[in-house]
């Protein structure tokens, strides 16, 4: 983890509130898994004055390149995305355990879910997985067809069902609505997106194999504020919890408690 | 330029620690720089039986500042003695152990664990934790109760006791009166500002705990009053603290009259904010040639 004045190579917004962010700096080459994050500080000011954690969607060592994309909705979201070309911002990364895909065989299907602003680490992860040579199965949810993105970078993993909550673009419904109605099936489940979309596929597929990746306000997101913590599955104490910034923001299926 | 700062029970090379509660108990700071830089540690604090803390939201931002109930989760004395102390013995810094708990056995019982553990220099007792539901507030809030509390523990307690004041009262200098009665060996101020947000989209408080602490920048001026005040009527060694970012406001905590200073919520930000204002400080010094930092004192501010 490295904290230093990253260089933006552009800032676009690519849907509705949805901006897409390429940084440039020494983070990339510490990056070791999709679905890591960065913690962001939106401005020199005291206000406001926590950093923001914004998923890595995808990563190139190579170039010390790399793509966040974020929802502008709040004030720093908004600080962030009034942010220029050649503008550096303070960055704080590669943070937390992204994906682990070792465990995927190459003869496995992945199912990558996603919803909404959880979208973008899925990217990165299809990217990893394809390089493996691995069947990649998309399903990505969203309010409305004004917020979706991504649509010729996901089509070159593989299939994509979209699906709106609104019917204006794809499949009507949620994302378990459309893997249950046209029977999606997997060997590993891959999730990110708000928690009753995580909550409802663990209880549509209580076997999957793979993992989910959870958002959370935090505080320092290196794990020493515990503002992010979670119950865990299976606890009847009550006192077990898990860091959704050092331990997660991945965690296997079942392990952490959703609500 | 000397930043030694000798405070009892607390040998420190310089005057700056992190504060309780804003620095776990240094392990994800350590992976970052090497905490025997630090002046001391105010660890995370400790209570007799492991706790969870409060439900999430824990935290939300404010202007300039942010409110935090986290609900004072930790692993409890046993765990944090034989794991956390154990492991940071190696880094040779002084140890400043908060203690919190629901009663007075509490208190009594955690503080002298602590103590005998022989890992920590000096006792903090949190009698101003504004996120629990018992204990804690009550003691920080009503002198006699917080000078009872505190000649309770100086009893059992083989190290110095320092008492942690509560800005969330009438009169902060009755505390500290009270408490220095009782026998404290130092202050250090102020915890957080019970504070509250209400989301006007939903109408609901945004922490779940509804209540919480506001800390950071937002607090730095009634910290800053509070130390003046109480310095006018002690010599008790105060350990400052409220929204430090910088080195000028390390300066000004001095001036109000802190022996030494905390930071707190700014690690948040900027993890490597410690050692920055450490090497910030003694540049300071320099340009502004001091010989010792015990020379940047109240003096000017009192007698004006």
């Amino acid at each position: 983890m490295i904290k230093e004045e990253m260089r933006i190579r552009s800032n676009l917004p690519i849907a509705q509130h949805i901006f897409e962010m390429k940084l440039e700096g020494n983070i990339p080459e510490e990056v070791n898994q999709p679905g890591q994050f960065l913690h962001m500080k939106t401005t020199n000011q005291v206000t406001p004055l926590l950093r923001r954690p914004i998923s890595i969607c995808s990563n190139d060592k190579d170039k010390g390149q790399l793509t966040v994309i974020y929802r502008s909705g709040g004030q720093g979201t908004k600080c962030i995305s009034e942010k220029k070309i050649g503008d550096t911002i303070d960055v704080l990364g590669p943070l937390g355990n992204g994906f682990n895909i070792e465990n995927v065989n190459r003869t496995d299907t992945v199912v990558l879910a996603g919803g909404g602003i959880g979208v973008p680490p899925l990217y990165g992860l299809g990217l990893e997985l394809k390089k493996k040579g691995i069947h990649v199965v998309s399903v990505l949810g969203f309010s409305t067809a004004s917020a979706t993105f991504y649509h010729d970078k996901f089509a070159e993993l593989g299939e994509v069902f979209y699906c709106t909550m609104d019917g204006t673009e794809g499949h009507k419904g949620t994302v378990t609505d459309v893997m249950r109605r046209e029977n999606i099936s997997f060997d590993q489940l891959f999730a990110c997106g708000p928690v009753p979309m995580l909550k409802s596929l663990e209880d549509t597929f209580p076997d999957a194999k793979g993992a989910l990746s959870l958002e959370e306000r935090m505080g320092c997101g290196i794990g020493a504020c515990f503002a992010c913590v979670c119950h865990v599955q299976d606890d009847p104490t009550g006192k077990d919890y898990r860091k959704v910034c050092s331990n997660g923001p991945v965690f296997p299926w079942r392990e952490v408690a959703l609500r | 330029m000397i930043l030694e700062t000798k405070l009892p029970g607390l040998p420190m090379k310089n005057p700056i620690m992190p504060a309780s509660g804003c620095f776990g108990f240094g392990e994800e700071f350590a992976k970052l720089y090497d905490l025997s830089q630090l002046g001391s540690i105010a660890l995370k604090a400790a209570t007799a039986e492991p706790r969870y803390g409060n439900e999430t939201p824990r935290v939300a931002e404010t202007p300039a500042g942010m409110l935090n109930a986290i609900g004072l989760q930790n692993p409890g004395v046993k765990d944090i003695i034989e794991k956390k102390l154990t492991w940071l013995e190696q880094y040779q810094v002084p140890l400043l152990a908060n203690v919190a708990g629901s009663t007075m056995e509490d208190y009594e019982n955690t503080a002298k664990q602590l103590a005998d553990s022989g890992l920590v220099g000096a006792i903090e007792l949190n009698i101003s934790c504004p996120n629990v539901k018992e204990g804690g507030i009550a003691f920080g809030t009503d002198p006699d109760l917080a000078a009872e509390l505190t000649s309770r523990v100086k009893k059992v307690s083989s190290i110095p006791v320092y008492v942690k004041l509560s800005p969330n009262v009438t009169s902060i200098v009755d505390l500290a009166l009270a408490v220095e009665k009782a026998g404290a060996d130092g202050l250090s101020m102020i915890n957080t500002v019970t504070g509250m947000q209400i989301n006007v989209n939903t109408g609901k408080p945004l922490l779940a705990n509804k209540v919480g602490g506001l800390s950071g920048p937002a607090v730095k001026p009634i910290a800053i009053r509070m130390i003046y005040e109480v310095r006018q009527q002690t010599d008790l060694p105060i350990i400052g603290m409220g929204g430090i970012h910088s080195v000028e406001d390390v300066v000004e905590f001095l001036y109000a009259g802190a022996n030494a200073v905390a930071i707190g919520t700014a690690n948040f930000t900027n993890p490597f904010i410690c050692p920055e204002i450490i090497q910030g400080l003694e540049q300071w010094a320099k340009e502004k040639k001091v010989a010792n930092i015990h020379d940047v004192t109240r003096s000017e501010v009192v007698e004006q």
